[in-house]
């Protein structure tokens, strides 16, 4: 599928390219090839490229001299990029504890939204999301696909400390907090998995187009993952689903 | 090493920052004020991107345990070497015991000390910026020890003089091309941002420098999309949000302008209550 594209300067040294803007599947996956055409096209050292549900924003290095001829290659690349096959995706399984001890939440969310507390749990586990891009904090996944039944307004007065691992619901959204941070989303649960560590190559095992599923888990299988995430000899290699 | 016996107000390590993890949502980061940062690498010969100390507001007190060469851009903060004030923006040898303070800040609002072959804090994705959740410490704590390069003997040419542009310190007009978001705004509003005096509100830091007054609009959000230091972000509530260094790799405001790169050094060089107008440009 080939979309209408808009292409614009950003700064200096950047140029913004937008998809009809929207959140779907097709679009994700122009974006994301288009991505890496461009990321394999030039060196790592000269451009990056930021991801976003329908747009990218390509940073160079180097200030843009002449940005007709830039776009111009752009659009060069975006013609023939019909070649390249789906980028390669993987899927992975987070324990994610609804246990009331993290799910600060759960209560209030479930009265509000008319639905048992298992039934958020389960209606929150079984489905498959798609990871979007990653931003708002490091290692912040947007993720796509959550369950209608489940869709609810942000709070209206945010938390001022959410803890690192808690996975919350805001409006149409679902996520995982990876450090400790405020934040206005309702919180029903908690993951030991480290989502993101500056020290690890890379620091974020999961990337745009990767699947997620969370796996509830008891406390005391919480207890057993965060000690050897917090001795490091965790693998999240378990993680990934094989179909 | 450099022992700090005291950090001043906000003093962290900077470098030119993060490059390739703004897609893990890694910010960029790096000095604050690129310029002055670079300046004074230049000044002592040293890589643009050699890590320098920025120091906001007030400065700090260190204590030099070796001998070198530093340069002090920037805000000037009176800077003094065992109590004699000494000059900025040129190259300074520094001995053996040696004590850099500072005093009552006049113009500006941050500055940097570069030393010879740059400080060698830990190195974290690429780059030494401290930043909460990146870097173990995300700010100079009074008591570290500050490594250096040992590159003391090394000789700085003289021959030639580099001139440092101050008159953006005190400059208050920020170029700005329009952002993605702009062409939204109805046209009383464009008006508006080219025709008032904003001012610098007191939420202002590495993340980002709110302005004020209000600008109302009824600009629906967009959906979360990339973002860079020097984007202007305007909320429903008419807020002005200019992101600096540290801010998100993507936000889900309209972004209604975009600074020039030069205009966010400037902009990194004012305060709560500084007044500011903005300036179309073309790019």
């Amino acid at each position: 599928m080939s979309f209408q594209l808009r292409y614009s300067q950003y700064n200096e040294r950047s140029i913004l390219i937008e998809w009809p803007a929207d959140i779907n599947e097709n679009i994700l996956q122009d974006v994301l090839v288009f991505k890496e055409v461009i990321e394999n096209k030039y060196p790592k050292q000269s451009v990056e490229v930021i991801s976003s549900y329908s747009s990218i924003l390509i940073v160079y290095v180097i200030t843009i001299d002449n940005v007709n001829d830039r776009i111009l290659d752009l659009k060069k690349l975006y013609s023939i990029q019909r070649d390249v096959k789906k980028t390669n995706s993987k899927t992975f399984r987070i324990p994610v504890c609804y246990d009331e001890e993290f799910a600060m939440d759960l209560d209030d969310f479930s009265k509000v939204k008319n639905l048992s507390k298992d039934a958020v749990v389960r209606l929150h586990s079984e489905t498959i999301y798609t990871v979007y891009f990653i931003g708002f904090l490091p290692g912040f996944l947007y993720l796509g696909g959550l369950n209608s039944s489940l869709h609810l307004d942000r709070k209206t007065i945010p938390n001022l400390k959410v803890k690192k691992g808690a996975v919350g619901i805001g409006g149409q959204q679902t996520g995982i907090y990876p450090q400790d941070s405020p934040g206005g989303w309702h919180i029903i649960g908690n993951s030991p998995i480290e989502l993101f560590n500056p020290k690890q190559h890379p620091p974020c095992f999961i990337k745009a187009g990767d699947q997620v599923k969370f796996h509830p888990i008891s406390k005391s299988e919480y207890q057993n993952i965060k000690s050897e995430v917090n001795n490091q000899n965790f693998d999240f290699k378990t993680l990934e689903l094989h179909d | 090493m450099i022992k700090v016996l005291k950090t001043g107000f906000y003093s962290t390590i900077q470098d030119q920052g993060r490059l390739g993890y703004l897609n893990y949502g890694v910010p960029c980061s790096g000095a604050m004020d690129a310029y002055s940062s670079q300046f004074a690498n230049a000044l002592l010969g040293n890589p643009k991107d050699a890590a320098v100390i920025e120091m906001t507001m007030t400065g700090a007190d260190l204590l030099f345990l070796e001998a070198t060469t530093i340069a002090v851009t920037g805000a000037n903060m009176r800077p003094k070497l065992n109590g004699k004030p000494i000059v900025m923006f040129k190259s300074i040898i520094v001995n053996v015991n040696d004590m850099l303070t500072f005093g009552k800040l006049t113009n500006g609002f941050r500055t940097y000390l570069a030393v010879k072959g740059g400080v060698l804090t830990e190195m974290v994705l690429g780059s030494r910026s401290m930043l909460k959740g990146i870097t173990d410490n995300f700010r100079i704590q009074k008591g570290d020890y500050l490594e250096m390069s040992n590159a003391s003997n090394v000789i700085i040419p003289k021959n030639a003089k580099l001139k440092f542009d101050n008159l953006y310190l005190n400059e208050d007009t920020l170029d700005v091309m329009k952002g993605p978001e702009f062409d939204q705004l109805a046209k009383y509003q464009k008006n508006m941002l080219f025709s008032s005096t904003f001012q610098v509100s007191k939420y202002n830091n590495r993340m980002a420098y709110q302005l004020e007054p209000l600008v109302h609009n009824d600009l629906e959000s967009v959906l979360t999309s990339p973002v860079l230091p020097g984007t202007v972000q305007l909320t429903p509530s008419g807020q002005l949000i200019v992101l600096m260094r540290d801010c998100q790799t993507t936000g889900g405001y309209p972004r209604v302008l975009q600074l020039t790169e030069k205009s966010v050094n400037m902009l990194s060089q004012k305060t709560t209550g500084n007044n500011l107008t903005l300036r179309r440009r073309e790019f």
